[in-house]
Formats: C-alpha cells, sequence, structure tokens
C-alpha cells in the first residue's frame, strides 16, 4: 500500500478535512520508507511505508513476533547494537535519512528517544538518572539550571510530586509505575522530538498503566509518540493512528494497514487487522 | 477407536510388580555418607594440623621485633621486616601494572570486539595463559626484563613478571564482571544519546566495579604466594636492607620462609613458621575483603 492510496482513504473516510500529506510533509515528524530490517540473512521487518504525524501518538499493534519492537529500534538506531543486523530503505526525519552514512547515531538517539518494557532507571538516585542525559550530551548548566530542568523533566513524566522529598535516594527503590515514569522524565531531560515507547506498560498493574496512559496524552502536546503494544483496548484508547502489523509465510513482518485509530478499531480494511482487533486472532 | 484400544492394551494397563528392596538401598546411602564424611575429615583434618603445627612453633616468636627486624644469620636476631616490605611493595606494584591492562583487555573484548575468529583466539588464549605453569612467566621475565630490558633483579622486573601471571585471572573476572551489568543499562544509556565511551565509564564499569575489584584481589593474593617466577628472575634469598626504589634488589615472604626452612637450625624453623602466620594472615585478610565486596556484588541489582 502506498502513502498517497492510504491518505486518499483516509480523506474518503472521513467527512472532515483533512491534509493529504505526501512524503517529505512537515507533518510528518518520521517516516520510514520502505525499510526492511534483516538479523543477518534472516529478514524480521520487509518493505514497511510509515510516516508518524507530529504531536500524535501512533500505535504499532500485531501478532507476538511480528516485528514490532524491531521496527520501532530502527527508529532511532539501537538495533545497530544487534551484530549481523542490517536495513534497507530508510527513515527519515527531517528530511535525512537516519541510515545515511555521516548521520551521528549519537545524536540521532538524543532526539529521538526511548523508553523500554521493562523500568530501567540506573541504580543511581532519582536526580541522577534525570541528570545523567543533559550532561553527558554537553549541557553546562549551572548547579540551579540542572535542578530546574530535573524538576521541570519530572514535573512533565507526572513524577515530581511523588518525588521531590526523596531526590538522593535511589530510582530502583521507586514502584514499578514510578520507575517508568522515571525513565520517561529521564527521556524528556535531553529534550527529544520523538519519544519511542516499547510495551511501556506491560510490565505494571492496571493503574500504573492508566497513569502511563494519561500522562502520554499530555506529552503528546510536546511530543510525537510512537508506542508498541500489544493491548488493544490500550492503542484505542491512547492512539491517534495504528499500524497494523502482520507475520508473512516467511516469518518476515509486514505492515497490512495503517489508518486513523478510530478507523482501524471501527472499519477496518483488512480481514486480518478486523479479526486481530476483534480478539479472535494472536 | 483403534487408538483407543491400543492405549488400553499397553504396559501401563497391566498391573506392574515392583519389589525394591529397602535395605540394600539404605545401606548404599549409608556407605556413601561414610565416604564423603571421611573425605571430610580428611582435607579439612590435614588443614587444622597444618595450622595447628604453624601456630604451636610459630607464635612465640611473633611480636613487633619480629616484624621490623631484618634478616639475621642468627635466627634470634632474625626478622620479616625486608621480605615484608617487598612483598608488599611486589603486591601494590603488580597490580598498578595488571590492573589498567587486565581491565582495559576486558572491557575492549566485552564491549568493542565482534566475534570473530581473532577475539576467539585470544579469548582461547587468555583462557590457556591462566593455566601456564607460573615458572615458564618466570622465564619469560628473567630474558625479556632482566636481560633485554636491563631491569636486573629489581622489585619492578618481579612485578613486571608477576603482572603477566596475574594478567589472566584479572581478565577473566573483570569480564565477568562486565559481562554480569545488565543490557538494559546499556541501551537506557545509548537512548539518551551517550556514546559507548560515556556508557562505559558512567554505567558499565561503575556497576562491575565490586566484581573487578574481587578479581582485583584474589590476583594480588596470588601474587603474593607465588615464588616460583621470582625464584626464576633471581630474587635474593639474603636480603638484610630494605629496597631503595623499585630498582633496587628484593625478596618476598615465600622466599624467606623457604630459605629459612632449608637452614639447619630448629629455630629458624620456628621463625619460618612465625612467617608463615603473617603471610597467611595478609592472605585471610585479602579474600576477606574480596568476600565481603562479592557480597556487596550480590545486592547491587
Ligand atoms: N536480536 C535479534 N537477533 C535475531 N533475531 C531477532 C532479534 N530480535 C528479534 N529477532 C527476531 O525478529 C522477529 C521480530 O521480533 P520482534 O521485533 O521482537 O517482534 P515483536 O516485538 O513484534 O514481538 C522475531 O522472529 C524474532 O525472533
Ligand atoms: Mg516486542
Amino acid at each position: 500500500m502506498s502513502l498517497l492510496e492510504a491518505s486518499i482513504m483516509r480523506a474518503d473516510a472521513s467527512a472532515k478535512e483533512q491534509t493529504l500529506a505526501q512524503p517529505g510533509d512537515p507533518a510528518y515528524a518520521l517516516e520510514a520508507r520502505n525499510l526492511s530490517v534483516f538479523y543477518g540473512s534472516f529478514c524480521a521487518v520487509r518493505d514497511v511505508t510509515l510516516p508518524v504525524r507530529k504531536n500524535m501518538i501512533t500505535a504499532l499493534i500485531g501478532p507476538s513476533g511480528c516485528g514490532k519492537s524491531t521496527l520501532l529500534r530502527s527508529f532511532n538506531r539501537m538495533n545497530d547494537r544487534v551484530p549481523g543486523s542490517r536495513v534497507e530503505g530508510g527513515v527519515f526525519f527531517h528530511g535525512q535519512d537516519l541510515y545515511a552514512p555521516n548521520m551521528d547515531v549519537v545524536d540521532v538517539r538524543r532526539r529521538i528517544g526511548m523508553v523500554f518494557q521493562k523500568p530501567n532507571p540506573f541504580p543511581k538516585s532519582i536526580y541522577e538518572n534525570v541528570a545523567f542525559g543533559p550532561r553527558i550530551n554537553g549541557w553546562h548548566g549551572s548547579k540551579s539550571q540542572m535542578d530546574e530542568l530535573v524538576e521541570a523533566s519530572l514535573r512533565r513524566a507526572a513524577l515530581w510530586d511523588e518525588v521531590k522529598d526523596k531526590l538522593k535516594q535511589p530510582g530502583t527503590a521507586l514502584s514499578g509505575g514510578q520507575q517508568q515514569r522515571l525513565c520517561i522524565a529521564r527521556a524528556i531531560a535531553v529534550q527529544p522530538e520523538v519519544i519511542l515507547m516499547d510495551e511501556p506498560c506491560s510490565a505494571l498493574d492496571p493503574v500504573a498503566t492508566l497513569k502511563i496512559e494519561e500522562l502520554m496524552q499530555t506529552l503528546k502536546q510536546d511530543y510525537t509518540i510512537v508506542i508498541v503494544t500489544h493491548n488493544m483496548q490500550q492503542a484505542a484508547r491512547v492512539s491517534d493512528y495504528t499500524a497494523m502489523m502482520m507475520m508473512r509465510p516467511d516469518r518476515a513482518g509486514e505492515m497490512i494497514e495503517m489508518d486513523e485509530t478510530k478507523t482501524i478499531f471501527s472499519r477496518p480494511r483488512d480481514k486480518r487487522t478486523e479479526d486481530y482487533v476483534s480478539g479472535r486472532f494472536g | 477407536m483403534a487408538a483407543e484400544q491400543s492405549v488400553k492394551r499397553d504396559i501401563l494397563s497391566q498391573d506392574l510388580e515392583f519389589r525394591p528392596s529397602p535395605q540394600a538401598r539404605r545401606l548404599r546411602s549409608f556407605i556413601f555418607l561414610i565416604l564423603s564424611n571421611l573425605a571430610v575429615i580428611i582435607a579439612l583434618g590435614t588443614l587444622i594440623i597444618l595450622i595447628a603445627d604453624v601456630l604451636i612453633s610459630g607464635t612465640p616468636w611473633l611480636n613487633l621485633d619480629f616484624l621490623t627486624r631484618a634478616d639475621s644469620r642468627f635466627p634470634n636476631r632474625a626478622g620479616i621486616q625486608v621480605a615484608l616490605v617487598g612483598t608488599l611493595y611486589m603486591m601494590a606494584l603488580t597490580i598498578v601494572i595488571a590492573l589498567p591492562l587486565g581491565v582495559m583487555s576486558a572491557i575492549y573484548l566485552e564491549e568493542y570486539a565482534g566475534k570473530d575468529w581473532t577475539t576467539q583466539l585470544i579469548e582461547v588464549n587468555i583462557n590457556n595463559l591462566a593455566a601456564v605453569p607460573s615458572v615458564i612467566y618466570g622465564l619469560l621475565g628473567l630474558q625479556l626484563f632482566v636481560r633485554w630490558l636491563g631491569m636486573g633483579r629489581s622489585i619492578l622486573a618481579g612485578a613486571l613478571t608477576m603482572a603477566l601471571v596475574v594478567l589472566p585471572i584479572i581478565i577473566v573476572a573483570s569480564r565477568e564482571a562486565i559481562r554480569a551489568v545488565p543490557q538494559s543499562f546499556r541501551e537506557a544509556s545509548l537512548a539518551l544519546g551517550a556514546t559507548r565511551w560515556q556508557t562505559i565509564w558512567n554505567h558499565v564499569l561503575p556497576y562491575a566495579l565490586p566484581g573487578i575489584l574481587t578479581g582485583n584481589i584474589l590476583a594480588a593474593s596470588r601474587a603474593i604466594g607465588e615464588t616460583a617466577p621470582l625464584i626464576t628472575i633471581g630474587a635474593l634469598t639474603f636480603v638484610p636492607f630494605l629496597p631503595r626504589d623499585i630498582l633496587d634488589r628484593f625478596t618476598v615472604l615465600p622466599i624467606l620462609i623457604f630459605n629459612w626452612t632449608s637452614k639447619p637450625q630448629r629455630e629458624f624453623h620456628d621463625i619460618a613458621a612465625a612467617g608463615i602466620i603473617v603471610l597467611l594472615g595478609t592472605l585471610l585478610l585479602l579474600n576477606a575483603v574480596a568476600v565481603l565486596l562479592r557480597a556487596k556484588l550480590q545486592k547491587r541489582y
């Protein structure tokens, strides 16, 4: 399915005015174009073209093993860490291919942050967890400016009130949900434009999950969010756009459909999407 | 239908006759119990007798004078000061040389090297080096440091040789400690825009530190106990003066003890026992520190 087709269908589907975004459109924060990701000779993601809209939440859904994490991790070149991994096609960010030879991976990762499945705060104080990112990226704020930055980040991650009296305590002593919000605060502190989240709530209880979901709604005013989730209700609740992925017979993952979330959940075009979102599959 | 019938007729549907022989089984486990107890008693007993013997003959000689006097031809005037200082010099210098080399090698192998055949070759070699008899390192040290590099029979030559002996220990222990740092910390750090080195310096090394230190302490205690390589490079047996610097000649505790025990006078054998107590005490102390650090490591995450 080409981008254009998708856009036209979206325009058809909704009577409201829709921008017909083209490749390279400034409405896109990030754009995978004909992206394939390989682990050695195994193709985990095949020919995915996926636009990620600015200040929106885009959800990646699909059965387990279909390449959601792989696709997400190719958006900040985290897959570079896997020996033998390589990509074909490209991921475009401000009109530049992240995989261009002269691209600075370190800078890419600062501007496209990531929150992981299992909360992974550093075994350091809450303060140090947040201050680490700005510091290693060469931010030379004074002590009081750093305090301010730490506070602002924790506030945006809706964690400040809970931790303001124990900033010196280890981040690992917090509850799971608080740890995950600390990880979000840590990511925010380096001023990313995009935040990638790989099943950020799968290790959390329902209350903590709800907190993170609410937080995402406020975060999207300032950031673009891509979230991988295996939880259909979560995708329906939080995301604006949903991309449905599926494994092909050769086990390569492909994107079979992408649309506004409400369309995906009410009248998907693909039968497999309908089966999946209604719980009859995977 | 057919499957059902075959299930009905299989061996599990017959009455099997089990004939356990409880007496024979109990007897066998009893014999095994006796044998394993015996093994423990022999091992521990030997150790206890050895230590008791050393303590009985050595303790009367153990006093401050003994620690602060140089060696002498007369047993009641001989002390271990020179050898003790030599041992401490050796240990410190060995670690100063081997620690950075070992830790950097470990970082390279764990964090930078790919998994190709050169890495495998290096890995196999390091593991083999750990098993090479130390006297062979002594021969290498004799030729390389003492002769070619003209260091003579100095503390420096000894420490460099000893560094070669303990390097594999440090590398293996440091690699294990580095590998035990969860990948999730590396990913979290890299995802914030940290470089590889920033990630290693700020996260991998600090979290691996207790394990790395443990490895280094074990290496230090090995360096204290090793005698063969130092004898090979020609450390002296009788040194009545404290070394002035690291290029001076030296002796160490195990060599002094060996020297004393090979003398005919009975008193020398007793002060050798006193020397052994000091050596064992130092080793015990180092190992205790290592155990404490390891306990701290386990609490970490
Ligand atoms: N590091 C890796 N090395 C090799 N294969 C991998 C690696 N990570 C994931 N894969 C494979 O890629 C496919 C997609 O995995 P993943 O992206 O984790 O799927 P999902 O997140 O949708 O469950 C799977 O078949 C998986 O086995
Ligand atoms: Mg996944």
